[in-house]
């Protein structure tokens, strides 16, 4: 039977561009212009998913983004499977595979509708009451279990193989919605030349037009008037059209978040096409033109495949040709379901019978129905239908009660109204007022540059509507200073209007009914279930929301959030707008997280820096290690070789003759300006005034709290220019607070800052050997212990380039740093390496470099102090100028925290066997033998195996530790007690003579 | 007893270059580069100092041979030199108060041009970039995707993209990937 | 993303190039050391915290690299208006400041 459903020369699909698909396996054809669900339709398939919870039978209720039920699994090949995609918006492509969600062993057979059976038991607040105890069972049974059993698509288990781009857009009016309303807007705006993005969510423009029937739009049908004039849009430079784009978040000052689906509906995607792109749109002006959406009827199983909304029957049978049955029921509140009855009559297609809430309907469209002969049943209501796998039959009574009766039915039509589409609106955090005459929210009090027009708000019919929306997009753009003459509304001829309707549940399932009428299809939420919430206490809507989940699936509640509140403020005597709307939160559709990602996928995920030495470590076998977003060489393994024994051999050779090491992430600022050392003496606490030019110095720099900030050395190159260096971490929050200070407290001094961490590569030349491997490069510097000694810093040339030349050492023993332009780092390391090896010099990573500054004690801010040391925790009195009346922190270290005793103080930890290492981070005790949980005096900040000690070192923070020195401590691990000592920070050369030597 | 090697330069990126449909990256060759900072008293003679009128509306450019500053704050000019001109000498001789830090190591330039270098750019820079909002010779410091860049435009269809070193392996990546998009 | 005007670029600028940088007119004294406890402990820690209107800094780190003070009204996050850092705490806000 193909596309048995399918009618000849109805629709506006072309019969010859046929495309193949599956479902579930089983192969279907469809046409071009499909979607998913009018392809299945059109074969008759109307059962595509079970339900969330009770795993009831279900087909679908919508032709639309608000579709909760016909969730299905779109697998293009292992990597791209797509759970929970609505087949209601997937466009049809040839060879499209689908599959449903939610069902075990199969859809038409499923286990789990035994859940159904026991509706009773599950009603709302089962699972929060039942699975209560014991505790961990919630997080170790309860919860897997349930998940398991309820629930959607599931993810695929591969990385996603497309690719997702994202743009930010900015233009003078930006109209959402691309119906009768946002065309009419796109075009008046358009007039004035200034940059207008309309957007749809469509394939095509056209909105309701593409369900609509009879309309006539300056003289054409309404359907050929929008793609007439998305045609000219298209064609104005200053127009951009987005369609397949949804608006899912609107933002402060009219920032508007949307998602281009650029090749989800391509057989064959990929190559440079993005699946999706993000767009970041900043517009002056928003038109809202978002329409409405139609509202089902809660009556008792109203929810079998084959149930759906009127509007949808008609875009199924309008736009794509297909007749949802052949003997068709309409359920309805107001003319729309007149509308698809008259529409399916025409077609061919059998009508039942209307059954209108309504006691005397009147009205052109009643007429009609009535003068084609179709039985209309005013005052009535469907109490109840039948049908395993869908519905078979409806049965109807006089709404106030009285005598049933059922009629065979293969398709159930329903119409309870329209709800407008307020969530954009409501997102810009405008206010919603209740019209109590049309019982729906529209929008009230505007809080941002936009406004809304149609359907959205309020307005009943298409001539109205497009006239309000071609004004709107007229004084948009005047509003956002574009001259327009005045814009022409297009000429309207059309009958139908989306007014009346009701909200609420149904007769047949009011208080005293126990049916299932379902108001949330995606959660399985019965109007018995809102009651239940009330009587167990809910009063606020949002409390009533939460105990059901009713408007909390992807669907967020389009088709059902006012009839819970209806029946929830029903249940409570309220009137609606003393029960309250929940808040509208973005994204109005589920988005991927691809479309959020956009770019920063992989190398673009965050950026990876490297040194310009980097080259040279990758070839000779460095491994590196993550420093921030540095890739930094960690250690250099040769043939053989683990990192303990790479890292050991680096450290001995340093020693014993010098080895080479790549510093060139070290944040580096240039002071320049006369003020360049008051600033110095203000942001450091060491005395800088009387430092001498070519002279370097350990600087420590606090927060206004008193706490250690960050450490560096910094040089004296002149008068007035200081080179200082910053942690690798900190380049970028030294700078900062140095800029905050200058242009906020000290804005009278002379002087600027400068990064110049990237200018300058440093090469670290370390050990005895050190001044022998340079010398030979260097010209215009004399390096003499006399002329140079520790702690200074000269300007000149190495290798034919300019140089800084530190001489500094962050190992204790003679050092250099060779500051050279960044592009010539490693043609300066080559030369290095090629004097180093002479001399039976290694070169060393990051992990020999922590291992040799903690021998001699020096600490790594961030490691061995975490913001809350102090220079005196830290043993670094010293470096506090005391006769200074100022600087940043001078003040915090005089608190009374500060100063008291106990403080926890940074000491070297032996341990009593040699050769066991701490670990970092290890918790420290007096007392082992005290009972759990026992008091932490400190702990571990960095320990190592010295191979230059021949044993195990380590750095501790411990309460009082400089008074404890010689004590025993312990470090209590899961399966032993460690026995440390407490001693001095400095565990190699304590003399400290190799400096110099 | 220096002995005489002489180091090469290794410029970050060089040759790097791409061209999508619509847009072509290229990596610029090495320019001379100084961040020159100043109060307002000192323009005058820093400008004579180097042949160019320092610019003091913000986000606004001037070029004169070969050199072009770029405002950046409002005592902050980013100078560069593309024909290898000295800009640190050339402020050297300048008594009035100011700043000057050679940072020709410290940047990479990446040309965007053709019709989507736009298009490509704003994919990750928030920054309104149409002409009459950011017209030819406007120039800011800004983002692009995750990073800090200097953003010039030098023609209608042609910027200039100025990164830090070690940021323009993600810099030239990023708005290669964007350029693929532009032109699809 | 908000939009921030940057009073030293002159224009409305997006959110993604400034940095907060917390409450503004907080004084340093010029005389730090002899500051009670009960003074500097409100000079480091006690911050207004506002439902409302508050007075804060801002920086244009990705930008001019200027900080600045901004008037924005903590409720509706709205930007009241924006003025040089140094200058004085405004009298009077522009009209919606309620």
């Amino acid at each position: 039977m193909p596309q048995s459903y399918r009618l000849q020369g109805k629709g506006r699909l072309t019969p010859a561009k046929g495309l193949r698909f599956s479902f579930d396996g089983k192969h279907y054809s469809g046409l071009q212009g499909d979607t998913l669900a009018s392809a299945l339709l059109a074969n008759g398939v109307h059962l595509v998913g079970r339900s969330f919870k009770y795993h009831r039978p279900r087909g679908f209720l919508s032709a639309g983004a608000e579709e909760p039920n016909a969730l299905v699994t779109v697998q293009r090949d292992a990597a791209r499977k797509t759970p929970n995609v609505r087949a209601t918006v997937q466009e049809l492509y040839d060879g499209l595979d689908a599959h449903s969600q939610n069902r075990w062993p199969s859809l038409s057979f499923d286990v789990g509708a035994v859940n159904d059976l026991a509706g009773s038991m599950f009603s709302a607040g089962f699972y929060y009451k039942t699975f209560m105890w014991p505790k961990s069972a919630w997080k170790n049974v309860y919860e897997p279990k349930i998940r398991a059993a309820a629930g959607l698509g599931v993810s695929p288990d591969q990385p996603d193989p497309d690719h997702y781009s994202a743009r930010f857009a900015h233009c003078e009016v930006l109209v959402i919605g691309g119906g009768a309303a946002g065309i009419a807007a796109a075009r008046a705006a358009a007039e004035s030349g200034l940059r207008v993005i309309l957007a749809d969510e469509q394939a095509e423009l056209g909105g309701a037009l593409r369900f609509e029937s009879g309309a006539s739009i300056d003289g054409m049908d309404g359907w050929s008037w929008a793609q007439e004039a998305a045609r000219s849009l298209a064609g104005m430079p200053n127009v951009r059209v987005l369609t397949r784009t949804t608006a899912f978040g609107y933002y402060a000052q009219n920032f508007v978040g949307l998602v281009e689906r650029v090749s989800d509906h391509l057989a064959s995607p990929g190559g440079a096409l993005p699946r999706e792109r993000l767009w970041q749109v900043r517009a002056k002006r928003v038109v809202l033109a978002t329409g409405a959406i139609e509202r089902h009827l809660v009556f008792a199983e109203n929810d079998r495949p084959g149930i759906m909304l009127a509007s949808a029957a008609r875009a199924y049978l309008n736009h794509n040709g297909v007749a949802v049955g052949r003997n068709v029921g309409i359920y309805t509140a107001g003319d729309s379901g007149y509308a698809a009855a008259i529409d399916l009559k025409k077609a061919g297609a059998g009508v039942a019978a209307i059954v209108d809430l309504r006691d005397n309907p009147t009205g052109a469209l009643v007429d009609e129905a009535r003068s084609l002969g179709i039985e209309i049943n005013h005052g009535r209501a469907v109490v109840r239908t039948a049908g395993k796998l869908r519905v078979s039959s409806m049965t109807i009574r006089p709404k106030n009660g009285g005598a049933e009766r059922t009629i065979a039915v293969d398709a159930l039509l329903m119409s309870a109204g329209w709800t407008p589409s307020v969530h954009l609106f409501s997102q810009s955090r405008g206010r919603l007022a209740f019209d109590a005459e049309s019982r729906r929210f529209l929008p009230s009090d505007y809080a941002q540059d936009c406004v809304a027009v149609g359907a959205c708000n309020g307005t009943e019919t298409l001539e109205a509507t497009v006239a309000e929306a071609s004004k709107a997009g007229e004084q948009a753009a005047k509003a956002a200073g574009g001259k327009t003459a005045k814009a022409v509304a297009p000429k309207v001829d059309a009958s139908e209007s989306w007014a009346g309707g009701m909200v609420g549940s149904g007769p047949g399932a009011g208080p005293d009914d126990t049916v299932k009428a379902f108001v949330d299809f995606q959660n399985d939420v019965t109007a018995k279930d809102i009651r239940l919430a009330v009587r167990e206490g809910m009063r606020s809507i949002e409390h009533v929301k939460r105990f059901t989940t009713n408007g909390m699936a992807t669907d967020q509640g389009k088709t059902s959030n006012m009839h819970g509140l209806a029946i929830a403020a029903d249940a409570l005597g309220k009137e609606i707008p003393q029960v309250g709307l929940t808040t509208f939160r973005p994204p109005y559709t589920p988005v991927t997280f691809g479309a959020i990602i956009g770019h920063a996928r992989g190398p673009l995920f965050d950026p990876t820096r490297r040194t310009a030495i980097h080259p040279w470590a990758e070839a000779n076998g460095a491994v590196f290690e993550d420093v921030g977003q540095w890739k930094r060489a960690w250690y250099f393994p040769r043939q053989g070789e683990d990192m303990h024994a790479a890292v050991n051999r680096e450290c001995e050779t340093v020693r014993k003759a010098a080895g080479l090491f790549d510093a060139s992430t070290l944040g580096k600022i240039e002071v320049v300006g006369p003020d360049a050392a008051k600033f110095m003496e203000l942001m450091y606490t060491n005395p800088w005034e009387k430092l001498e030019a070519g002279r370097c110095r350990y600087g420590i720099m606090l927060r206004e709290d008193g706490f250690i900030y960050d450490d560096g050395v910094v040089g004296r190159l002149a008068a007035d220019r200081f080179h200082v260096t910053t942690t690798t971490g900190g380049a970028a929050r030294v700078m900062n607070m140095m800029e905050d200070y200058l242009q906020t407290e000290f804005p009278h001094l002379n002087v600027w800052l400068t990064s110049i961490s990237e200018q300058w590569a440093v090469i670290a030349v370390q050990g005895p050997k050190s001044r022998e491997i340079i010398e030979p490069l260097v010209e215009g510097i004399d390096m003499s212990d006399g002329a140079m000694p520790h702690m200074s810093v000269r300007e000149g040339k190495i290798c034919g380039v300019p140089t800084r030349l530190f001489r500094m050492s962050f190992t204790g023993d003679r050092g250099f740093e060779v500051n050279v332009p960044a592009d010539y780092g490693q043609a300066v390391w080559e030369a290095l390496w090629a004097e180093g090896r002479k001399h039976g010099a290694c070169a060393y990573g990051t992990e020999a470099m922590h291992v040799l500054r903690a021998e001699k004690g020096y600490i790594i801010v961030g490691q061995d102090t975490d913001g809350t040391v102090t220079p005196s925790d830290a043993g670094l009195d010293w470096a506090i100028g005391k006769k200074k009346t100022d600087f940043v922190g001078i003040r915090g270290l005089t608190r009374p925290d500060l100063v008291a005793k106990g403080r926890k103080q940074l000491v070297g930890l032996k341990t009593k066997d040699p050769n066991v290492v701490l670990e970092e981070g290890a918790q420290i005790v007096a007392d082992p033998r005290q009972p759990v949980p026992m008091t932490m005096i400190g702990h571990v900040t960095s320990s190592y195996w010295s191979q230059n000690c021949g044993r195990s070192i380590a750095l501790a923070l411990v309460a009082g530790g400089q008074g404890r020195m010689g004590e025993t401590l312990y470090v209590p691990m899961p399966d032993r007690t460690i026995e440390v000592e407490v001693t001095g920070m400095v565990f190699f050369d304590e003399a400290g003579g190799r400096l110099h030597g | 007893m220096a002995n005489q090697v002489t180091a090469t330069r290794r410029p970050a990126q060089s040759g790097r270059d791409t061209s999508a449909r619509n847009v072509k990256l290229a990596v610029l060759p090495p320019a001379e580069r100084i961040s020159l900072r100043a109060p307002a008293g000192a323009v005058e003679a820093l400008s004579r100092a180097l042949g160019l009128a320092l610019p003091v509306r913000p986000c606004t450019s001037a070029t004169a041979e070969g050199r072009t500053a770029l405002w950046l704050g409002p005592d902050e000019w980013l100078v560069l030199d593309e024909k290898g001109g000295d800009l640190l000498a050339a402020c050297a001789g300048v008594e009035a108060l100011h700043s000057a830090v050679g940072i020709s190591h410290r940047n990479v330039a990446i040309a965007v041009t053709g019709p989507g270098a736009e298009t490509t750019i704003s994919a990750g820079c928030p920054r309104d970039l149409a002409l009459e909002a950011f017209s030819v010779g406007a120039c800011a410091r800004t983002v692009l995707g995750k990073i800090e860049i200097v953003l010039l435009r030098t023609g209608e269809e042609a910027f200039r993209v100025e990164c830090w070193r070690s940021f323009s392996d993600y810099a030239f990546t990023f708005l290669d990937d964007a350029a693929r998009d532009a032109a699809s | 993303m908000l939009l921030i005007r940057c009073p030293y670029c002159e224009q409305d600028l997006p959110e993604l190039e400034f940095r907060n940088a917390g409450e503004a007119h907080v004084v340093r004294s010029g005389n730090l050391v002899a500051e009670s406890d009960e003074d500097f402990e409100r000079f480091l820690f006690i911050r207004e915290n506002p439902k409302g209107i508050i007075y804060e800094r801002w920086r244009h780190i990705h930008g001019c690299g200027r900080f600045f003070n901004a008037v924005r009204n903590t409720v509706s996050d709205k930007f009241l208006m924006t003025y040089k850092a140094g200058e004085k705490k405004p009298e009077s806000l522009p009209g919606d400041a309620k």
